[in-house]
């Protein structure tokens, strides 16, 4: 290893010890930001020192300078422009977006990489075509399948889960037709080949997001951002380049520590949510408790004097909060309800929203402080002592049936919402959640439906508790 | 297998080892953020697109260099961008909104 080369990988690794650093101060959101900041400082680091590598080795013709800087300049255009519009309800599909172009180019390397060595030597053999398959592979269902995900996100495709006849059997001759080819480029280097794996890969990753239905969006973005961290460390392998490793490796990592807790918090197994269906086998079984139970409606004024009497009030959001963009408004109805001396906290699911941790962002854009969003664990010995809990457009995770056996909820983790003394529920009318089953807590005593949108509804509360303690 | 593949293997292990002990203990809180994070991280593949330009000397090699640069420079840019922006709304206290004021979430303890 000359000098050169070994003080490009001494800085490549300071590129890596920047992100393992940066990833440690995520820790708390009152370091995070630095986090992310001694991130960035990595990755122009990283940038930098690659850029000194391309000018030492001085092969990159002219036109090679001009596709790269302005393919990169383009790109980074574009992500900014994204970055700087989205809206924060259309994050998931952002990140989507992202684990798809950093999917994408990670198989591009490993492709690229390929047809030079093939074309140099006529062959490329042993333990270069193992990883280079592998990147190209995890990086073109990554890819094919997060576009997938994100046009589903945004309602470009439709949530349902898209089931066709013989869709499985066309899911399993997609893998044995990649892995077969892959495993003859084991043996034997040809470029024919490499594209069947490219274009098998992505029919692949395309079928693989189809029949996975919206709510189970949270899973899958991780899944398919842990597949993005693993071809970008497999695309390191290629180019023996320890950053990409390292930063992979984190990645796909963090991947899959979300994917695992999004899961669990759904009750469901990984295998379950990719092969389609929610609670396919036991779900048939109805709740009959809630069938013919006593519906209790409230009207805004009544639901004003619970809140502004109250003296611990716990909102407990949902997707449908978000999706009538009524995060303000709800932020709004709690300040109001706090200067009146009220103490208001927020209880969040772990699949509250459409990507982990969804609502806390969505929460802390409507400038709602975090300390005030507490955790499912954290929150749920106190709603015995919640004088109201207000729950706005949430519906499954809310649903006493998951304690008993036997019904398509049974063991899903939820928010002990019944515990509360009284409960005001902000839902459109009396449809069914995700699962499909009936919610238990609508038919309980303690609680009185709201029905209205969630931002007419939280508008109409905030007057009526305004001209209250006004 | 050569002794290269082994050095990369166990750095991959061990970042794997790292990353699952690090990223343990984030609170449900910032998972939106920590997978925005880790998704401008993966923007690291901007290093490898750019080395593809050593040995790209003809139109395929050409075309790939240019996508993959295109990708990997949205990823990198658009990831710390979106990262930043969204860690910038968390704040201790409800604080007076003033739009665009990067004010850090300490000095507005102080202020309200």
């Amino acid at each position: 290893m000359s000098t050169f080369t070994a003080n490009i990988q001494l800085l490549y690794i300071l590129v890596a010890a920047c992100f393992v650093f940066g990833l440690h101060l995520m820790n708390s959101p009152a370091t995070a930001r630095r986090g992310n900041q001694i991130s960035t400082a990595g990755m122009v680091i990283a940038v930098i020192t690659t850029f000194v590598l391309l000018i030492h080795d001085g092969t990159v013709t002219a036109v090679g300078w001009t596709v790269l800087i302005v393919g990169g300049l383009l790109g980074a255009a574009a992500g900014l422009w994204s970055a700087r519009t989205v809206q924060m309800t259309a994050m998931p599909q952002l990140v989507s977006m992202f684990n798809a172009v950093g999917g994408g180019a990670a198989a591009l390397v490993a492709v690229h990489d390929y047809i030079n060595l093939e074309s140099a030597h006529g062959g490329v053999l042993g333990t270069t075509t193992v990883t280079t398959l592998l990147d190209v592979i995890i990086g073109s269902v990554t890819f094919s399948g997060s576009i997938i995900a994100a046009g589903k996100l945004q309602g470009l495709i439709s949530g349902q889960p898209i089931v066709f006849k013989g869709g499985r059997l066309l899911n399993i001759a997609l893998a044995v037709i990649t892995i077969g080819t892959a495993g003859f480029m084991l043996t034997t280097a040809s470029l024919p080949a490499l594209l069947i794996v490219v274009l098998g890969s992505l029919a692949f990753g395309v079928m693989m997001v189809l029949p996975i239905g919206g709510a189970d969006m949270p899973v899958v973005i991780s899944l398919l951002n842990s597949c993005t961290g693993i071809a970008v460390a497999m695309a390191g392998f290629v180019i023996s380049n320890w950053a990409l490793i390292v930063a992979g490796a984190l990645v796909g990592a963090s991947g899959g520590i979300l994917t695992k807790l999004m899961a669990d918090a759904m009750n469901r197994s990984l295998g379950n949510i990719i092969i389609g269906g929610f609670g396919t086998g036991d779900s048939a079984l109805p709740v009959a408790a809630a069938a013919d139970a006593q519906i209790r409606s409230i009207a805004a004024d009544d639901a004003a004097i619970q809140l502004a009497y109250a003296s611990k009030v716990i909102i407990v959001p949902g997707y449908g909060l978000a999706a009538a963009q009524a995060q303000h408004g709800v932020a709004e109805l709690a300040s109001v309800l706090e200067d009146h001396g009220v103490e208001v906290s927020y209880a969040i699911h772990p699949v509250a929203g459409r990507m982990p941790g969804h609502m806390n962002v969505l929460l802390a854009e409507a400038n709602v402080p975090y300390p005030q969003l507490r955790e499912m664990e954290e929150i749920n010995p106190e709603f015995p002592r919640a004088d109201v809990a207000l729950v706005i457009g949430a519906n499954d995770v809310t649903n006493p049936a998951a304690r008993r056996a036997g019904t398509a909820i049974s063991g899903m983790p939820i928010l002990d919402v019944d515990q509360a003394k009284s409960i005001i529920v902000v839902k459109r009318s009396m449809g069914t959640g995700y699962a499909g089953i009936d919610n238990e807590l609508y038919a309980n005593a303690k609680t009185s439906m709201y029905f209205a949108d969630a931002k007419k509804a939280v508008a109409e509360m905030t007057a009526a508790v305004k001209t209250l303690v006004g | 297998m050569s002794t290269a593949l082994v050095t990369d293997l166990t750095i991959f292990v061990l970042a794997l080892l790292v990353g699952i002990e690090v990223i343990g203990k984030v609170p449900a809180t910032l998972h939106t953020p920590l997978m925005s994070a880790s998704n401008s991280m993966h923007g690291i593949v901007i290093a490898g697109a750019l080395l593809i330009g050593v040995t790209a000397d003809n139109v395929v090699g050409y075309i790939l260099a240019f996508v993959a640069a295109f990708f990997a420079g949205a990823n990198v840019v658009g990831g710390y961008a979106v990262t930043g922006r969204m860690l910038k709304m968390f704040r201790r206290k409800a604080a007076p909104a003033v739009p665009g004021e990067p004010v850090p979430a300490r000095r507005q303890d102080n202020a309200s």
